[in-house]
């Protein structure tokens, strides 16, 4: 391995280059629940060039590559399953373009969320892009090709993969590829006209090749935000809720907070409605729509649901992009760590999701939170069920690891598909899927990888026999 | 080790890489190496790791332990708000458990030794410690109002000596009644203890306060912020209660009696962290720049409490643990500067004046930027 | 930390289960019938009707029948000022409401709240200096205690010395009767007897109210001698009279609901206001004319009237010329700050005014 090691150095540079046991030890691991496995070297290339270097020297050495942004899916997906060379994306940061009259902007394969928040308030302050509730140092490549979505999923067109405007990829074998319209024209618009293969490398956790730039949607940013809470005593009225409000148009972020803590909100349901808009009588406009919509329910009138009155300083945190206070449920059990099954399911699963949430909780003794985000005008839910755990009692984390799996499970079995699913989930979700669609994924990674370099383990199938 | 039992609960989300308004990587160690392992999170994980047997002190880690800067950013910036005010505190341990299995790099090493030996760390003898003051006539210590408490980088840096003497000279001028202790000073011990030698600072601050108490000090302004703090927060701990200012303090509240003349120039102000994030102290030096005529005061994008460290806390001026080069803090400080339209930096710290002056030259701006100090802009002001 | 069955529906059964200690309002339905006024109705600023409905409707009240007036109550205590036989026509709504199964406000709502300001049990004794300083359940109003106003001062605060008045807005008037003598016992125990103090300021008039016209209603002793915080500014003003620099500002006055229970402390007020500099100027929605911030009404879901409501209070105090609208209750504050400021106003908490009297 010593001329691998060597021609690494060489490609990246002696600084961006590690195969020292600290470096092994933490990019062996996420703050997740899923085991350590140790890469053999670590990398942070600063170029496009520097990572076709290390892709064509991966395939000729049949060394596995995971590619790794902010090393946040909580899944495991950067844990280098079978070893070999972690790709840290980041220093690969920079802002390239950004298009206001088409709205779009054009990034880094390493580029962060909260960087790019930053760079349009302060260069281009009339847009937004669709931020994750994740840390800010998340990667906006990285969210997008797990599928994420965020605080614009319902007003504005989905999940994060459904915003891309264009990639440039660099194959396994080292080909670098442009998709969507920047192949073709000056411009990353759109994936339309042209046959989708952006497609190819969302949701496919690394397997078909690296990121190095990205093209996003933009919004407008209006000037004024608000949010209203409603808050309901039965989980059988929220479908119902997030047709009503879904229907108006009106609202931007639409998300569900179902928690057994803190004491006050046990037993309840909070449906948090954010509102933004240009001017006062505009906002006055769409809340009175939201709040009209919502009186009408039979809930409202039997005083089984109202809208909770808010202090400022509570406001505030519900307007938070990212919101902070979500990173903060991992100090729950004053253990520094959470981890979440996050499904993507239909909007009328929602109650039974949760009921089922509680009851893995309780089967598993754990806490947890539930929750889930609307995606599209109510075109399906990201439910989420969370389990914080204390890194420092291994039979809490033990029972927090049987709660996901359980959660896994369940949600399938309800008819929901775990997002950004780890190497076990992925399991269950291949036996379940058609043997056509799982045929397909794999002739596909074939012709991109044909030596199966690329984060190995991941939605390659065990033992079914295909 | 002191926090051993709360170090597991940082959950290694991030949020402590950037400042609060997320415009660029705020954490001078993390920025330089870029590996996960020197950010505050991974440093706190490999620190655990290594308590529980599962990592060697090896000399890379001790490189990851040794390089962060003290700078606070992680302490604003953490998402955990049970553990963020203690983040800082938990390197330093770390640190003082590194230092007392003798197990620590060369330049720290000798840091310490010169400190010990000689009363400062920079192989300059004791007896030259007041000749920054040469031709400045500055009275030593004798029953003064204050006790003018230069330090080591005030005293010896031959770049930083010259904000000494600008801010020597201006208390002056403004009638502040001050002397100095000049070669009986000692180091301040700031930057031992948050290099993690607890005793030699504790001996150190032990020897300060006895001298100050024995000549009748009752109030020290300070050149750097980084005296400022332990003067004022640790001294009290070891029986040293003096009424401690920050030198932008005093000139703030004097400056009715030297009044700024006409400077036209356009002035960023650089939060050094140790009055800053540190000391909450942000508007003092602020306060001066917009008393003084024809100034336009700009803020960078990274200001106050998101300000970027200018990489030389934590012992990092002396051991240089942190290394130089395009991607070390005080460049990317000094191309911030100069974006924000300013012709100015203005800073308040010895250290970070020498540090970004050095990265001003890297960055090859030095025809068109200056890096001066409070006192400095107050003085050409009164010049023209 | 567990979750447990029936986590997405409260339990009925706990809702309902509660220890009903015997305390009884004093209230006289003969009163009601011979009164001629009906001033609790005829004043009333929320409900109209004609005085022969408004004596039907509370009759049936005092008969303790259903009324609309139950569910058309926006619960601003006025009613307990306009009384002129102090038969706590107010205190009597929400006994009937709950008794009545009425809720004012969603019951999800109701229930988190009743949940959340619960005493916790976390007191701890503690030496303590007069002033002794009650800050109730407001912890973000710890940074008013300060300066020369508060010198000296001591302050207990926390869900275990909180007064619950607030129920009264929720028609849970058992939940005070629950927890107020408890509340009364612990800062007897763990503050008052032990310290030597008799004297308690109420920071928020709400306490004072409690101690000085709720709890003798219902016949709970209270042990110590409130103070109101008024009582104390007009005191410590006095004192510094000479280090006060007049405001020399026109000011309107938020008058919160549970003034209405110690209408006699507006002289106090004026005095402190004289005090400092800050003249209370006249206008339409003062002193009994007071309208209810709305807050209660945004709760209770009827966001237009509280809204009309805030309107009203707000253009008046624009018409009046002022500069400054002062608070006592934070609640109030918080609900109608942003309107205030937008209409060019300061809002301010009176006990900030006085630090700026004193330089502060």
């Amino acid at each position: 391995m010593s001329s691998v090691r060597e021609r690494l150095a060489q490609i990246v540079g002696k600084s961006y280059f590690s195969d020292a046991p600290e470096e092994r030890f933490i990019y062996s691991r996420d703050p997740g629940l899923q085991k350590p496995h140790a890469p053999d070297f670590v990398v942070m290339p600063g170029s496009v060039e520097e990572v076709q270097e290390i892709l064509r020297l991966a395939n000729a050495e049949k060394i596995p590559v995971v590619p790794m942004g902010g090393g946040l899916v909580l899944s495991g997906l950067t844990i280098p399953l079978r070893g070999g060379i972690v790709l840290d994306m980041k220093r690969m940061n920079r802002m390239l373009e950004v298009n206001e009259t088409s709205r779009y902007a054009v990034v880094e394969g390493g580029a962060s969320q909260g960087m790019l928040k930053a760079y349009l308030e302060k260069h281009h302050p009339a847009l937004k892009h669709s931020l994750p509730d994740a840390p800010p140092i998340a990667t906006i490549a990285g969210n997008v090709a797990i599928h994420g979505s965020g605080h614009l999923s319902q007003s504005e067109g989905g999940f994060h993969s459904e915003m891309v405007t264009g990639l440039e990829v660099v194959l396994p074998t080292g080909e670098v590829v442009k998709l969507g319209s920047c192949s073709t024209v000056p411009g990353w618009f759109s994936r339309a006209p042209l046959p989708d293969l952006v497609g190819l490398f969302l949701g496919w956790n690394g397997t078909t090749g690296i990121i190095t730039k990205i093209g996003v949607k933009l919004f407008p940013k209006p000037r004024l935000e608000d949010v209203l809470v409603f808050m309901t005593e039965d989980i059988e009225t929220i479908p119902d809720i997030i047709t009503r409000v879904t229907a108006t148009e009106l609202a931007e972020d639409l998300t569900l907070s179902i928690a057994p803590k803190p004491d006050w909100l046990r037993g309840f349901q909070l449906t948090i409605i954010n509102v933004v808009a240009n001017s006062e009588s505009e906002m006055k406009f769409r809340k009175r729509v939201i709040i009209g919509t919502l009186s009408e329910g039979a809930y409202f009138h039997n005083k089984e649901a109202g809208f909770l009155p808010l202090p400022p300083n509570m406001k505030s945190t519900f307007m938070d992009a990212p919101q902070k206070i979500l990173s903060s449920f991992a100090d729950v059990m004053k253990g520094g760590g959470f981890e979440y099954v996050g499904s993507i399911m239909p909007v009328e699963k929602l109650p039974e999701a949760c009921l089922a949430g509680v009851d893995i909780a309780e089967r598993n003794d754990v806490a947890y939170s539930l929750g889930a985000r609307v995606i599209g005008r109510g075109h399906c839910i990201m439910f989420f069920n969370a389990y914080p755990f204390n890194r420092a009692d291994p039979d809490n984390m033990t029972r927090a690891a049987r709660a996901l799996e359980d959660t896994n499970e369940v949600a399938l079995r309800i008819g929901g598909i775990p997002w950004k699913a780890e190497y076990s989930a992925q399991q269950q979700i291949l036996k379940q899927m058609d043997p056509n669609t799982y045929r397909l994924m794999e002739r596909i990674k074939k012709v991109l990888d044909p030596n199966g370099i690329m984060n190995p383990g991941n939605w390659e199938v065990e033992a079914y026999g295909i | 080790m002191e926090f051993e039992d709360i170090i597991h609960r940082c959950f290694r989300c991030g949020w402590c890489k950037l400042p609060q308004n997320f415009a660029d990587i705020n954490c001078p160690a993390y920025l330089h190496y870029r590996f996960e392992t020197y950010s505050p999170g991974g440093r706190l994980w490999l620190i655990r790791a290594w308590l529980n047997g599962e990592l060697n002190m090896s000399d890379r880690f001790q490189e990851i332990l040794f390089s962060c800067a003290t700078c606070k950013n992680c302490v604003e910036a953490c998402a955990l708000p049970k553990i963020k005010d203690l983040l800082v505190d938990i390197m330093i341990a770390a640190r003082e458990e590194v230092v007392n299995r003798g197990v620590i790099p060369s330049p720290v090493r000798e840091y310490f030794m010169g400190i010990q030996n000689r009363g400062n760390p920079m192989k300059r003898p004791q007896a030259e410690r007041g000749m920054w003051a040469d031709g400045l006539e500055i009275p030593r210590f004798d029953g003064h109002d204050y006790l003018f408490y230069v330090g080591d980088v005030g005293s010896f840096d031959e770049s930083a000596v010259l904000m000494t003497r600008a801010v020597a000279s201006l208390l002056g001028e403004a009638g502040i009644s001050m002397g100095i202790l000049a070669e009986e000073e000692m180091s301040d011990g700031n930057d031992v203890k948050a290099l993690g030698e607890r005793g030699l600072f504790e001996y150190i601050a032990v020897n300060n306060i006895n001298l100050f108490k024995e000549r009748g000090v009752g109030r020290i302004i300070t050149l750097s912020p980084h005296a400022y703090n332990t003067m004022k927060n640790d001294y009290p701990l070891l029986g040293g209660n003096f009424e401690v200012y920050h030198y932008s303090q005093v000139l703030n509240s004097s400056l009715d009696r030297i009044p700024p003349g006409n400077l036209s120039v356009t002035v960023a102000y650089h939060d050094p962290c140790y009055l800053g994030r540190w000391n909450g102290e942000y508007y003092a030096p602020r306060s001066i720049l917009g008393k003084i005529p024809g100034m336009n005061v700009v803020e960078m994008f990274r200001t106050m409490g998101n300000a970027l460290c200018c990489g030389g806390g934590g012992g990092n001026y002396f051991t240089d643990m942190l290394g130089s080069g395009e991607e070390s803090a005080s460049r990317y400080r000094i191309r911030e500067a100069s974006e924000s339209g300013a012709e100015v930096l203005a800073v308040a710290c010895p250290i970070c004046y020498k540090m970004l002056q050095d990265a001003v030259k890297d960055e090859g701006l030095d025809d068109s930027f200056r890096v001066m100090d409070l006192a400095q802009i107050v003085l050409e002001s009164r010049r023209r | 930390m567990h979750g447990e069955r029936g986590i997405c529906r409260p339990s009925q059964e706990r809702l309902q289960e509660r220890s009903s200690p015997m305390y009884e309002l004093k209230f006289d339905p003969l009163l009601c019938e011979q009164c001629e006024s009906i001033d609790c109705v005829m004043k009333c600023q929320y409900i109209d009707m004609t005085l022969e409905k408004a004596r039907d409707e509370r009759l049936k009240l005092a008969r303790g029948e259903h009324s609309t007036i139950l569910e058309e109550c926006v619960t601003c205590y006025a009613c307990e000022e306009y009384c002129p036989y102090n038969n706590h026509p107010f205190y009597q709504i929400v006994e009937l409401q709950e008794k009545l199964g009425v809720h004012p406000t969603p019951k999800p709502i109701e229930e988190s709240q009743v949940r959340m300001m619960a005493p916790r049990g976390r007191i701890e004794s503690e030496e303590l200096t007069e002033p002794l300083i009650d800050l109730c359940f407001f912890p973000m109003l710890r940074g008013s205690i300060r300066g020369r106003l508060f010198e000296g001062a001591s302050v207990i605060q926390g869900s275990d010395v909180f007064c619950n008045l607030m129920f009264l807005h929720f028609a849970r008037n058992s939940v005070i009767k629950e927890r107020l003598p408890l509340i009364i016992d612990n800062i007897m125990s763990y503050y008052l007897t032990r310290n030597n103090i008799e004297e308690l300021i109420c920071f928020h008039d709400e306490c004072y109210g409690t101690y000085t016209k709720w709890a003798p209603a219902f016949g709970i002793e209270v042990p110590f001698k409130p103070v109101h915080l008024f009582e104390y500014f007009r005191r410590r003003l006095t004192e510094l009279r000479s280090e006060i620099k007049p405001l020399d500002i026109s000011i309107a006055y938020q008058r919160n609901c549970s003034t209405r229970l110690i209408p006699e402390i507006e002289d106090v007020l004026n005095d402190v206001f004289d005090l400092i500099g800050a003249r209370r100027v006249k206008r339409r929605y003062d002193y009994e004319n007071a309208l209810c911030c709305g807050g209660p009404m945004e709760a209770q879901q009827r966001f237009d009237l509280a809204e009309e409501n805030q309107n009203k209070n707000v253009n008046d105090m624009k018409e009046a010329g002022v500069t400054h609208c002062v608070f006592n209750c934070p609640f109030c504050f918080f609900t109608l700050m942003e309107k205030v400021s937008k209409a060019g106003i300061m809002p301010i908490m009176i006990s900030d005014l006085c630090h700026q009297a004193l330089g502060e």
